[in-house]
């Protein structure tokens, strides 16, 4: 975080917020991620019409529009590829994805993967709550085996997807973990995430309070990490692998080569390239 | 258009040899040689389900005018050898005035070939070119064909040598072959010389495929991003592509899957630059979800389409007009957008330019239908002149006051305000939405928007390029894609047998123009419809959307195998014998 | 945790923020309570929202500006969010103004303790004064609150339930 003293933000809340008000359930831990969102962003003093904020559906994908931002609010699943299109077309952009744990995991579940993979500097924010919110409580890929819903009566039996350690056998060059109801603890990450290049991965713990109302408590189980973050895939690897998934912190900060490109559409001279095909 | 009124003077030889025989090498080799000489001149291929070493066909065909299509007989089939030469029976139809050259070393031919009636002549390739250092039976073909069809042996010396020269053969070896192959021509009558090509300039002509034509449409329209995901036959375009877009300052990405491609593009167009995809069917209908985005969304985006036989995998290497249906109707919901159709090979450039204009000015996608004839054809052609520019994007000037991205003008078409412009901020969004871009379920923005997206597209002065009329009378055709070529060709056919035809072959699928057809249909009897769908798409896309004459007749048939002129023809005059 | 705010700077930082932060988390709550046709909470919220603002701008007269601002995770609050900001997951769309007030209630007290706790480790007196009057203040309202409170009936056992099923979207 490197930032000059003093620590006058020229931006703040306000210059990120739109008119348009959210339509989640009050309580809803996405409030909270916004909050985040909007506090990382004054943070980094980044003019709103150089971040663009990219989601796919779901209740956390219509984080877009409310903000000041550019946004781009796409279809079920994709917003890592659409993101992926901007970023490299437009290098010199702030991308941001928020998603959900149903269009990050499921739907978006290979691409996902292969943001990673490739490692364009962007940040995919994924407030994960363990259910579908939008479509009224049905499991996710990161529900318990055991979560009963009307669905899948008694529960899925699938093991919950392994999103963090997932993103550290893609490729993902940041990983990170927090929790709503630490706004600033979330800004932090993000501050971090966005700084750092390459694909940076925050899983932020969300409540859905209408259909998990049980994931108010997850204000107890949540704790902060007790070690230093990693540049050693082994050793974050491990420790993903053998955490109890509610430690907040950084788990992974690499220096894995990103992929970029630059897009340039001033050259109009296409001699040389018909050239070729002359008999 | 470049298509031929009449196409008596061309010449058509397929060249057939099963794995290493270099059958399509040197069908390509010919067209070079030929086109270096004057001539203009197709080839396709067609080819066995092996990944690699299949027997393979090369189907050419040369005039001295433009050609953009097969005709219905060859004058001379090249035997390289018969290893499963009848995959190809039906593909190479022959008759009593077709020489087949077949090498002498190449096995027994297939009975169904000697049944046409055609003169084999045994040859001895394999024979002589073992006594030739450096040589391969098929540059004696290569040279007896040359000979054969009056092409200059130095063309062809040069064909070869460009081509072969990365591959250790000197000029030396190549034209001690390719002369002795020549010699063994000089027996036979000349009944297979070319009608002389007549004189042009040097560097006004092109070998080029119908998909490196579709890129190069795209170049000039503006594209400089693409994102791709590897299917046949569209793939060559997308690898030609990537090394020009590299040039030019551009980038091609190959995504995970299609609707990461088609997402990607999104992506890149919605930050400021025009961008595309290419594909067939199955590819295209991973896309669909993602093209309803883009028409809601309002975002610049185009699809090139090579399609194959379907459905499902269907026949990958082969041609077929089936995906028109989901062209035109693959999208959920009221989804107007753009679909044009290429004609021919040079036709893929200037209908994907146009598209690429199209899609920029109306802020929709456009889905450019192409198929493997054309987009593997490859072709001597008149270098297409460039189109003049369309109206380029509509650019918000943004700055303090409120900023509707979704805006009600004149022409529905509303300026798009490019991240990073400061006061331009909005949200492109799929939910329906009001002017400004808030996500809205009222009736009544649902409404406004609708009519919004059909006007920008209703609108629109698409001139003449909606589809290519050619000829007068009461009977007319109509066709769109590939079968053009044939159509054009019988309809020139028929006029010479004292029937008068016109043409309709359609550019633009949607928006439809019902006006214009109209016009075009005025003082028409007979309507014959010409596509290659086994379920005639194409005519119940005319049914629903032009008022035709009372008398309609159709041929209909699925690919793989192309409609040739004489079907056309045969069914146009039967129909009047019938009367 | 004991705050240990060393310089009237500093404090004040923390002052402003704390302010800002209720006004902005108010303004929120407004914001649901339209969106779910809770006027009667929109407005009580928004009011609420005026009078932290007044606070804010208090606090930038006592610094004679803005005062700096620290970076989010730098202040020094005792739980994760300021203290005078309602958590983000208690808001409910069948609140009643009871509940609502009772919020609004815990926030002044954890404000009050917050100024207290500053005052009673400040070094400096100048923080030391300053604090205890912001938590004088921050009693007062929590006062003036608990009379309010006392005009609104407490909600009845499974205020929260709603017949309806929520809605599906998307
Ligand atoms: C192609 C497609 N399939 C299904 C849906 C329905 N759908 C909308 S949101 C959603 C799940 C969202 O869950 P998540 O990403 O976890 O977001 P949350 O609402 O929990 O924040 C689904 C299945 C859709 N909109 N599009
Ligand atoms: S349904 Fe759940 S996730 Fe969606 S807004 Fe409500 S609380 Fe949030
Ligand atoms: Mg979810």
């Amino acid at each position: 975080m490197n930032k000059a003293e003093p620590l006058v933000s020229r931006y703040s809340h306000e210059d990120y917020k739109s008119t348009v008000k959210p339509i989640w359930c009050p309580g809803c831990g996405h409030f909270g991620v916004e909050t985040s969102l909007f506090r990382a962003l004054a943070y980094l003093e980044l003019p709103p019409e150089q971040v663009a904020i990219i989601s796919g559906i779901g209740c956390s994908s219509r984080i877009p529009a409310y903000t000041q931002c550019y946004g781009f609010h796409g279809v079920h699943g994709r917003a890592p590829a659409v993101a992926t299109g901007l970023k490299l077309a437009r290098p010199e952009l702030t991308v941001i994805v928020t998603s959900g744990d149903g269009d990050a995991f499921s739907i978006g579940g290979n691409h996902f993967i292969h943001a990673c993979r490739r490692n364009v500097d962007m940040t995919l924010l994924v407030m994960d709550n363990e259910v579908y919110g939008m479509t009224k409580g049905q499991p996710s890929p990161t529900s318990p085996a055991d979560w009963d819903s009307k669905i899948a009566p008694g529960g899925t039996g699938f093991s919950p997807f392994a999103s963090l350690a997932v993103a550290l056998a893609s490729g993902a060059n940041f990983i990170a973990r927090g929790f709503s109801g630490d706004p600033n603890g979330v800004a932090r990450l993000l501050v971090e995430a966005i700084q750092h290049p390459g694909f940076s991965f925050v899983q932020v713990l969300s409540p859905c309070v209408t259909y998990r109302p049980e994931e108010r408590f997850w204000k107890k189980t949540v704790h902060p990490s007790s070690v230093e973050s990693t540049n050693d895939p082994a050793v974050a690897g491990h420790r993903l692998l053998s955490d109890d998934g509610f430690t907040t912190g950084v788990f992974y900060v690499g220096n894995r080569p990103c992929y970029s490109a630059t897009v340039d559409t001033s050259n109009h001279d296409l001699r040389a390239i018909e050239e070729d095909l002359a008999l | 258009m470049n298509v031929p009124c009449s196409q008596t003077q061309a010449t058509s030889i397929a060249i057939m040899g099963s794995g290493g025989a270099g059958a399509i090498t040197t069908g390509s080799l010919l067209l070079e040689a030929a086109g270096q000489a004057g001539w203009y001149g197709l080839l396709t291929r067609s080819v066995g389900p092996q990944i690699r070493g299949g027997e393979a066909l090369a189907m050419v065909r040369l005039a001295p005018t433009p050609v953009t299509g097969h005709g219905d007989r060859y004058d001379v089939l090249v035997a390289l050898d018969w290893h499963n030469a009848g995959r190809f029976i039906a593909e190479i139809p022959l008759n009593d005035k077709s020489l087949i050259f077949a090498d002498a070393e190449g096995g027994d031919p297939p009975s169904a070939i000697l049944a046409t009636g055609a003169h084999l002549i045994p040859l001895p390739f394999t024979d002589l070119a073992d006594e030739l250092p450096n040589a391969r039976p098929n540059l004696l073909a290569l040279g007896m064909l040359s000979e054969l069809l009056g092409i200059p042996m130095d063309d062809t010396v040069q064909a070869v040598v460009r081509a072969l020269s990365g591959k250790g053969l000197s000029v030396t070896h190549a034209t001690d072959a390719l002369a002795a192959g020549g010699q063994l021509a000089t027996t036979f009558p000349d009944t297979q010389r070319l009608a002389p090509p007549s004189p042009r300039d040097t560097g006004t002509h092109w070998l080029v495929t119908g998909n490196q034509a579709a890129a190069l449409g795209a170049l000039r329209g503006g594209i400089r991003f693409a994102a791709v995901y590897p299917i046949t036959p569209a793939t060559d375009l997308s690898e030609w592509l990537a090394l020009r877009l590299q040039k030019l300052g551009g980038h091609l990405i190959q995504a995970e899957d299609e609707i990461a491609s088609m997402n990607m593009v999104l992506g890149a167009s919605f930050g400021g630059i025009p961008s595309m995809t290419i594909t067939s069917g199955p590819g295209l209908a991973l896309m669909t979800e993602t093209l309803g985005l883009a028409v809601a969304a309002e975002i610049p985006s185009v699809v090139v389409n090579v399609m194959r036989g379907g459905p499902s995998t269907g026949i990958p290497t082969k041609s077929e007009q089936s995906d028109l249906n989901i062209a035109l109707y693959g999208l959920h919901g009221d989804a107007p957008h753009l679909v044009l159709a290429a004609q021919s090979v040079t036709d893929c450039l200037v209908t994907t330019q146009w598209a690429v204009q199209l899609s920029e000015t109306l802020q929709c996608p456009a889905i450019v239908l192409s198929d493997q004839f054309m987009g593997q054809a490859l072709t001597v052609c008149e270098r297409p002149a460039p189109l003049p520019d369309g109206p380029p994007r509509r650019i918000a000037e943004v700055g303090a006051a409120r900023y509707d991205r979704y805006a009600l003008t004149e022409d529905g078409i509303s300026p798009m305000a490019i991240p990073g412009a400061l006061g331009g901020q909005y949200t492109a969004d799929g939910l329906e939405h009001n002017a400004h871009g808030t996500p809205s379920s009222s009736a009544a923005d649902h409404l406004l928007q609708l009519d919004k997206r059909r006007l920008k597209l209703e609108q629109y002065d698409y001139g003449k390029a909606w589809a290519e009329i050619d000829g007068e009378g009461e009977t007319a055709v109509l066709t769109w894609g590939s079968t053009t070529a044939a159509v054009l060709e019988a309809a020139a056919q028929a006029r010479t047998a004292g029937l008068a035809v016109k043409v309709i072959a359609l550019r633009l699928l949607s928006p439809t123009r019902p006006e214009h057809m109209t016009l075009a249909l005025q003082g028409i009897q007979r309507v014959l419809v010409v596509e290659q769908s086994h379920s005639a798409q194409f005519h119940h896309f005319l049914r629903a959307h032009y008022t035709l004459p009372d008398r309609v007749e159709v041929i209909s048939r699925p690919g793989p195998l192309p409609i040739r002129p004489g079907e056309v023809l045969n069914h146009l005059l039967q129909e009047i014998d019938h009367e | 945790m004991n705050q240990t705010i060393s310089t009237l700077d500093a404090f004040l930082a923390h002052a402003h923020e704390l302010e800002r932060e209720a006004v902005e988390r108010y303004e929120d709550l407004a914001g649901q309570m339209e969106v779910h046709n809770k006027p009667e909470l929109a407005e009580l919220f928004r009011k609420m929202a005026a009078i932290e603002q007044q606070h804010v701008d208090k606090v930038e007269g006592l610094a004679g500006g803005e005062p700096r601002t620290l970076a989010p995770w730098d202040y020094q609050w005792q739980d994760p969010e300021s203290p005078e900001s309602i958590p983000v997951g208690q808001g409910h769309y069948r609140m009643n103004p009871y509940q609502a007030l009772s919020l609004v209630l815990a926030c002044e007290e954890r404000a009050e303790a917050f100024f207290a706790n500053v005052a009673e480790n400040a070094d400096d007196p100048a923080v030391r004064e300053s604090a205890l009057q912001f938590a004088a203040e921050e009693r007062e309202h929590a006062e003036l609150l608990k009379v309010w409170l006392a005009r609104y009936p407490e909600p009845k056992a499974e205020w929260w339930q709603d017949l309806d099923d929520p809605v599906s979207q998307e």
